[in-house]
């Protein structure tokens, strides 16, 4: 994390140890992670469709960035240290700030609006608003509300996300 | 990053051994709750000492918000199909 500090490492150590009993006492979690399959593959890719329709839409309204770079910035999927530090690095500081702003707003938006994603937009919505924090900062609030069932789900989902952020960021930008 | 997931699966098995002591459970999701406020509000502060962001965020901060509503917005919209294609229990008395 960019913008750790011991503070903050510690709470999300709570956090996350406080998300693991509520996860290990609850029987409805622990018998979906028994029952998984195949289907959860399809998590991580409706989040990167989503993201990359979801920005394209932004790129026709806000046409004086190129669509690429607009990507990159989307392709963080919240993970705000590592995709800005690739941005800087392939685009400069103006888009690498950009990067690091939008990515901050994706966790923090996820955070104070999952449960309202998972209403309106049913359970899956809080684990891909949340992208590459679905497996720790969100994965919290995403429990809340969508329930114990879909945490592994979430943290599969981030997990692969995380793992694909410097890959679909460089792609992007090498094509641009 | 994966320091974290082991001090989930320590919980995990904490809170399976345990998970017949429902005060105790029940204490974990209430302090879950005031634990993810806490986050939050120690990311609030880590923001706004951070020279960088708030340099920037006048002139950068919208076109940011912007960029980052689309990617939230294709990406619920997306998992909303999703999950009415493909995850929603048939049966829908359980509301879980």
């Amino acid at each position: 994390m960019l913008i750790s500090n011991d503070y903050s490492q510690w709470a999300l150590y709570l956090l996350m140890f406080l998300v693991g009993i509520g996860i290990g006492a609850d029987p409805n979690s622990l018998k979906a992670i028994r029952q998984l399959n195949f289907k959860i593959l399809l998590v991580p890719i409706v989040t990167i469709v989503g993201t990359t329709l979801g920005v394209a839409v932004i790129f026709l309204l806000l046409s004086d960035d190129k669509f690429l770079d607009l990507l990159a910035v989307g392709y963080g999927f919240g993970y705000y240290s590592l995709s800005s530090i690739f941005i800087t690095e392939l685009r400069g500081d103006e888009l690498g700030v950009i990067a690091l702003l939008a990515n901050i707003m994706r966790e923090i938006i996820t955070l104070v609006a999952a449960p309202i994603f998972a209403v309106l937009f049913g359970k899956l919505a809080p684990i891909s608003a949340g992208g590459a924090t679905s497996m720790d900062t969100t994965l919290p609030i995403i429990t809340k509300a969508s329930g114990k069932d879909y945490a592994m789900i979430s943290i599969f989902h981030g997990i692969v996300l995380s793992v694909l952020v410097p890959f679909l960021v460089t792609l992007v930008l090498s094509w641009g | 990053m994966f320091t974290v997931l082991i001090v989930m699966v320590v919980g995990v098995f904490f809170g399976y051994f345990f998970r017949t002591r429902k005060k105790m459970v029940k204490f974990a999701d209430k302090f879950t709750m005031w634990a993810i406020y806490l986050l939050l509000f120690l990311l609030g502060i880590a923001v706004g000492a951070n020279e960088i962001i708030m340099n920037n965020l006048p002139k950068l901060g919208f076109k940011a918000l912007v960029v980052s509503l689309g990617g939230i917005a294709g990406s619920v919209i997306v998992a909303w199909a999703a999950y009415v294609i493909w995850f929603k229990p048939k049966n829908d008395n359980y509301e879980g």
